[in-house]
């Protein structure tokens, strides 16, 4: 990533005591000539949880209230915002107000990827009357193509077989529950989605937001998309194509094919890494450096939301990580995801185990 | 007869007249085995329900929602140094710190029954990791 001192610009308003803490003056990127400047806040996981009556836990609350608070000091304000999935935590009516009621205090638009939290309550019902009305969707904008995909399915007969909605919204929503399912796209989407590619031109820049990982890196707790390889095999027909997504709590960067990967991190709580887990085997990607440890006594230690520039194509992450080391997380001289200043300071990174 | 020799003969007899022909309380079978773990599993089974349950809290929040498979508790390097309370603790005391804090609970007992049925349950998924007593 290029970082020019001369073209650096004040991304946020330098007056205030918390804009003063932010990162992003500091990571104002370089413009490269032709391409258009696209930048992109993205805020995903709050988890918004529903105690009783107008109570919900504090703890979720402040993180996406922080979120929604430093987003909307960027100056300019970003394209648009995502919010890449789990606003709520089971689903509820109650939760999905809540969490609009604070994402409407955000002043850029903002495109919706429903996360399994929100949707196995009532299958999407609620969500859909809140936030658009759709599922999975596409735009194109300055020239890169964008599509939200519904990543969280999963098979039927696991849908059927619980006894109340209730039940199911809380089978799926126990990240270890031996009893989950897991994640995908479904027939009906996939058929739409190479459908939708195919108006699209092989070298036009491709940005997919999803909940799950479309990679297989951990089954036990979802890190995972059923059809993963059969959609990696249809984007990889561009040559500059990418997929953001969340629900892994953490850091997570990989290469396959042409597609480069990037997870967001929650505002919520961060997940240990899949690793540290020692009774399973799982697939970290090797390319990704794992952020530091978290400090539980810091409540918004490795919580956070991200900036992402896209005006390549090759989306740069941000991370600005409240608590936490702020990393950045973007395309090399071959166009691989990297954090260069991160992997080669002098401390090694904390190991996860 | 030496010392040694009556002393087990004394012993002898004490076993017939107590506990008549059963086995001697240092042999076992592979039947005994298996029931001692069953007991130890129903105990770590508890701690598995309270690790996903919000019953330790009072704001719905369960362990298990930020330690997917009690991963990131690290009971085999217990008791260690926690730099944010400036000691040595047991495991027990980060068990009270979580209840406390993320749940928004009251601590337990340090020999309530809940408290060594967490333990039994993290032991059971660090099974096979190496103890490393102290490490950070
Ligand atoms: C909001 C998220 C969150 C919740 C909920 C939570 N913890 Fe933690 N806990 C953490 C984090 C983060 C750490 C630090 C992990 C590390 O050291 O990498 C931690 C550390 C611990 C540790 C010490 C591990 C070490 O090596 O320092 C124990 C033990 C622990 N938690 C037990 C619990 C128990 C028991 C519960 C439920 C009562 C619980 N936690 C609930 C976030 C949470
Ligand atoms: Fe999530
Ligand atoms: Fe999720």
């Amino acid at each position: 990533m290029k970082i020019n001192n001369a073209t650096r610009r004040g991304f946020l308003k330098s007056t205030g005591l918390i804009a003063a803490t932010l990162p992003f003056t500091q990571v104002k990127l370089a413009f490269a000539g032709d391409h258009p400047d696209i930048n992109i806040a993205y805020i995903s996981d709050s988890h918004l949880q529903h105690i009783k009556g107008t109570e919900f836990v504090r703890n979720w609350d402040r993180g996406l209230i922080r979120a929604i608070a430093e987003t909307n000091l960027l100056d300019p304000q970003p394209d648009f915002i995502v919010y890449g999935g789990d606003l709520a935590q089971l689903g509820k009516k109650e939760e999905l107000d809540h969490g609009a009621e604070m994402m409407a205090k955000l002043k850029a638009p903002v495109k919706y990827v429903l996360g399994e939290h929100d949707f196995y309550l009532d299958m999407g019902a609620y969500w859909e009357k809140l936030f658009g009305g759709k599922q999975y969707y596409s735009w194109d904008h300055k020239g890169v193509h964008f599509v939200v995909l519904n990543s969280i399915l999963t098979y039927d007969k696991w849908i059927n077989k619980w006894p109340s909605a209730a039940e199911r919204m809380n089978q799926m929503a126990g990240l270890d529950n031996p009893n989950g399912s897991p994640f995908m796209i479904g027939d009906a989407q996939f058929a739409w989605l190479k459908q939708d590619l195919a108006k699209v031109a092989k070298d036009t820049p491709v940005v997919v937001f999803s909940h799950s990982p479309l990679q297989k890196i951990y089954k036990g707790w979802n890190f995972w998309t059923e059809e993963a390889e059969d959609i990696q095999a249809v984007l990889n027909q561009f040559s500059n194509v990418n997929v953001i997504y969340g629900h892994v709590h953490q850091i997570q960067y990989n290469r396959i094919g042409n597609i480069n990967f990037h997870s967001v991190m929650a505002t919520a709580w961060p997940w240990p890494y899949p690793e540290s887990y020692a009774q399973a085997e799982s697939h970290l990607p090797v390319l990704t450096v794992p952020m530091n440890r978290a400090d539980p006594f810091h409540e918004r230690d490795a919580t956070g939301w991200q900036l992402i520039d896209v005006h390549t194509g090759r989306p740069t992450l941000s991370y600005n990580l409240y608590n936490n080391e702020n990393r950045v997380v973007g395309p090399n001289d071959q166009g691989v995801p990297e954090d260069k200043q991160y992997a080669s300071r002098a401390t090694a990174p904390q190991k996860h185990y | 007869m030496n010392r040694k020799t009556i002393i087990g003969a004394v012993f002898a007899l004490l076993a017939t007249v107590l506990v008549g022909t059963q086995a001697l309380g240092d042999t076992f079978t592979e039947k005994d085995v298996d029931r001692w773990m069953q007991q130890y599993k129903a105990v770590a089974a508890k701690g598995r329900t309270l690790w996903t349950s919000p019953a330790l809290g009072t704001n719905g929040v369960a362990c298990a929602q930020c330690h997917p498979n009690g991963a990131n508790t690290h009971p085999e390097t217990y008791p260690k140094y926690q730099k944010q309370l400036g000691k040595v603790v047991p495991i027990r005391e980060m068990i009270n710190w979580c209840i406390q804090n993320p749940l928004q609970g009251e601590p337990l007992a340090l020999d309530d029954e809940r408290m060594w049925a967490i333990e039994a349950y993290l032991q059971w998924e660090r099974r096979g990791v190496k103890i490393e007593p102290g490490k950070h």
